[in-house]
C-alpha cells in the first residue's frame, strides 16, 4: 500500500499506526494535495502545524530533510472511507507554503491558526491574518521558543 | 503631571500596540478588489469569475458593516459576527473569532498524558465525553494499547458517549428555542439536560469537564444502581421528546421561523470541510460512528438520519431524531454490558488500586510516579477521529517520547463549522442569522480552544 503510495505520488510515504502518511517536498507539496483532491479525497478534515525546534531528531523516512517547522494536513475521502495525511517540511528560513484555499476552501480557518500560531504563511491565501490571537500579538505563541508566561498581558487599545 | 515616574510610562507603553498583522474584521466593499470578493463565494461554491459577477447583485453604497457579538445573548458565548447590511438583508458575513482564546494546546504540552484529559476536556464543554475519548484514543494508539483496552471499559466509553450526545443534543434543543422566542422550549431543554447530567454526576462524580475516560480506560467503574440511573433516563426522555415535536415541529411558526433560512448545499459543506449535523443536513450521510467505524459502534443498530434541504429545520429536525437514534444505541449497550475490568491492567498506564497502596511501599512509589512523572509515550504521531455531538473531533499528538505530548492539536468541529455562516447568511435577513448561528451549534470553548 505504501509503495503504491509513494509510486503515485512520487514522494516518501509510511503506514506508521495504521495511518497513511505522505511526505510531499516543499514543491511537490500543492501538486500532491491537487492529486489527492482529484483521487477523491473530498475533504480537508484537518490542516496544523508543528514545531519541532526541540526535536530534530524525529523519525523520517529516507529522503526527506527534517526542517523545524512540519504542517500537517489530513484529508478525508467519503465515497471510499479512507483517510490520508500529509506532511510536509517548512524550514525556518522561509516558512511558507502555497494556500490550499483554492483546492479546500474550509482550510482558510485552518491556514489562519498555523499562521497566527507558527508564523508560517500561506502564500495566495485570501485573508491571513491572526485568528485567534488579538491583531496586535507579538510572536507566535505554539512556537516552541516563544516563552510561557514572562510575556505582559497585551490588551488592545488601553493606551496610557 | 509632575509626580508621574518614568517607571509608570515604561508600564503603559506595555499596553500599546507594537505590532500588527493586520485587521481581523470584514472589510467594506470598497476596499477589496472584486477578485478577492469572488473568492469570498465563488471558491466555495466552485462558480466561474463570471457566474459569481452576476451574484454580485448589491450597489456600492447603501450597505453598512455592523457587529453582531461578542457580547450578543444568542451568538453562542463570545463569537463576533460582522454583517455587511443592504437594508435588512445580510450580503457578507465574517466571524470573527479568538475571544475566548486561553492557548490549550500549548497548556497540553506542559501537561502529562495523566493530566491531559482535565485539559481536553474543557475545550468543547458541551460534549467533554467525546473529548476525553478522543484523546484517550490517540493517546493509547500511540502507546499501542488500544486493541487491549478491556471490553467493559470500552461499553462504558459508548454508554457515555451516546448519553453525551444526547445531553448536547438537548442543550441545542434549548437553546435553539430561546434564539428564535420559543422561550418555554428552553426551560424544556435545560431540564432534561439537567437530568442526563445528573446521571454523569453520578458516574463521574462531576456535571461537566469529568475526566472520567482516561488512557487506559476509564476512571472508576460504574456506581451501583447506575442501571436503574439509565433506565430512568431512557423512561423520562422519549415521552419529553415527544413533546417538543407538539411545541416545536409540527407547528406553523416554528417551521415558518426555519423551513428555507440557512441553506447549505452539500458541496458547500463538503468544500467548506463541515461535518456532523450540519454536512447530514445537506444529505451527506456521513456519521464516522457507521462509516469508520470504533469501538464497538459496528455491532450497533442505529440509523444515520440525513436531511434532504439543507437548512435549519433539517438540522433541528436531524439533532432531534440523533437523541432517539442515540436512545436506540445506550438500550443495547445496557443489554451488552459485560463484566470484567474497567481499565487495562498495564502498569505503565494504570495506578496500582487504592487498597493495595495502604499495604505496599512499592505501590504507594507506584502511584505517586504515574501522578507525578506520567508514563512515557513511545515516539510517533498519530490522528485519531470520532463523532461527537457537533461533527468530527480529532486529535492530533506528536510524541518524542516523553511523558507529555510534543504538539497535542484538537481538531475542533465548532472551529470548522462555523466557516459556514458566511455562505447560510448568504441573502438571508438578519433575523434569519439568529436562527443560521443557532442551527450551527458552535461551542466557543471548542472554537477558540
Amino acid at each position: 500500500m505504501t509503495d503504491q503510495l509513494a509510486e503515485t505520488f512520487g514522494c516518501p510515504a509510511t503506514d506508521l499506526h495504521e495511518q497513511d502518511v505522505l511526505y510531499p517536498s516543499h514543491e511537490q507539496y500543492f501538486e500532491v494535495i491537487g492529486a489527492l483532491a482529484d483521487d477523491g479525497f473530498s475533504m480537508c478534515v484537518d490542516l496544523t502545524g508543528v514545531d519541532y525546534l526541540e526535536y530534530s531528531g524525529r523519525p523520517l523516512p529516507d529522503g526527506v530533510q527534517a526542517e523545524r517547522f512540519e504542517v500537517v494536513v489530513n484529508l478525508l475521502d467519503i465515497g471510499q472511507r479512507r483517510r490520508i495525511r500529509v506532511r510536509v517540511q517548512v524550514p525556518e528560513s522561509d516558512a511558507s507554503l502555497p494556500s490550499l484555499f483554492d483546492i479546500y476552501p474550509g482550510t482558510e480557518a485552518m491556514e489562519r491558526e498555523v499562521f497566527d500560531m507558527f508564523g508560517v504563511s500561506f502564500t495566495d491565501h485570501p485573508d491571513l491574518t491572526r485568528i485567534l490571537m488579538p491583531e496586535d500579538w507579538e510572536g507566535h505563541p505554539l512556537r516552541k521558543d516563544y516563552d510561557v508566561g514572562t510575556i505582559p498581558v497585551q490588551f488592545k487599545e488601553a493606551g496610557a | 503631571m509632575s509626580t508621574e515616574t518614568e517607571g509608570t510610562t515604561d508600564y503603559y507603553s506595555r499596553f500599546q500596540a507594537g505590532t500588527s498583522e493586520g485587521d481581523q474584521g470584514l472589510r467594506p466593499r470598497s476596499e477589496i478588489t472584486a477578485k478577492e470578493l469572488m473568492r469570498e463565494v465563488g471558491s466555495v461554491l466552485r462558480m466561474s469569475e463570471a457566474d459569481v459577477a452576476s451574484l454580485d447583485d448589491a450597489p456600492d453604497d447603501e450597505t453598512m458593516i455592523i457587529n453582531m457579538g461578542p457580547q450578543h445573548p444568542s451568538t453562542h458565548g463570545v463569537l463576533r459576527l460582522m454583517l455587511e447590511l443592504q437594508g435588512e438583508t445580510v450580503l457578507r458575513c465574517k466571524p470573527v473569532i479568538g475571544y475566548l482564546h486561553t492557548g490549550m494546546e500549548k497548556t497540553g504540552e506542559q501537561l502529562t498524558y495523566t493530566q491531559g484529559g482535565t485539559n481536553v476536556t474543557r475545550m468543547d464543554y458541551v460534549s467533554p465525553i467525546a473529548n476525553e475519548l478522543v484523546f484517550s484514543m490517540a493517546t493509547e494508539k500511540l502507546l499501542g494499547i488500544d486493541a487491549d483496552i478491556p471490553d467493559r471499559a470500552v461499553w462504558i466509553r459508548m454508554l457515555l458517549a451516546e448519553l453525551n450526545r444526547m445531553s448536547s443534543h438537548l442543550l441545542f434543543m434549548a437553546t435553539n428555542g430561546m434564539d428564535l422566542g420559543a422561550v418555554s422550549m428552553m426551560i424544556y431543554g435545560w431540564r432534561e439536560r439537567e437530568e442526563v447530567l445528573r446521571f454523569f454526576q453520578e458516574v463521574t462524580g462531576l456535571r461537566m469537564n469529568h475526566n472520567f475516560i482516561r488512557p487506559g480506560g476509564v476512571a472508576a467503574d460504574l456506581p451501583a444502581g447506575w442501571r436503574d440511573g439509565v433506565l430512568n433516563l431512557l423512561d423520562i426522555i422519549p415521552d419529553r421528546l415527544d413533546e417538543y415535536d407538539i411545541l416545536m415541529t409540527g407547528q406553523p411558526i416554528w417551521r415558518e421561523r426555519l423551513q428555507g433560512v440557512g441553506v447549505i448545499t452539500p458541496t458547500e459543506a463538503l468544500a467548506l470541510g463541515a461535518t456532523g449535523p450540519i454536512l447530514r443536513s445537506a444529505g451527506v450521510e456521513w456519521d464516522l460512528r457507521r462509516d469508520q467505524p470504533y469501538m464497538y459502534y459496528d455491532e450497533m443498530e442505529f440509523d444515520v438520519v440525513v436531511g434532504s434541504y439543507g437548512d435549519c429545520f433539517d438540522r433541528y429536525a436531524i439533532r432531534l431524531a440523533e437523541i432517539r437514534e442515540s436512545m436506540k444505541i445506550v438500550r443495547q449497550i445496557l443489554d451488552r454490558m459485560p463484566s470484567g475490568d474497567y481499565r487495562i491492567q498495564d502498569k505503565k498506564v494504570t495506578p496500582p488500586p487504592r487498597a493495595r497502596i495502604d499495604e505496599s511501599m512499592e505501590a504507594l512509589i507506584h502511584h505517586f510516579k504515574i501522578f507525578t512523572e506520567g508514563f512515557k509515550v513511545p515516539e510517533g504521531e498519530v490522528y485519531v477521529g470520532v463523532e461527537s455531538p457537533r461533527g468530527e473531533i480529532g486529535c492530533y499528538i506528536a510524541s518524542d517520547g516523553s511523558a507529555n505530548p510534543y504538539r497535542m492539536h484538537m481538531r475542533d468541529p465548532s472551529f470548522v463549522n462555523i466557516q459556514c455562516l458566511p455562505h447560510m447568511m448568504r441573502g438571508g435577513l438578519v433575523a434569519d442569522a439568529v436562527a443560521v448561528i443557532s442551527s450551527v451549534d458552535p461551542v466557543l470553548g471548542g472554537v477558540d480552544r
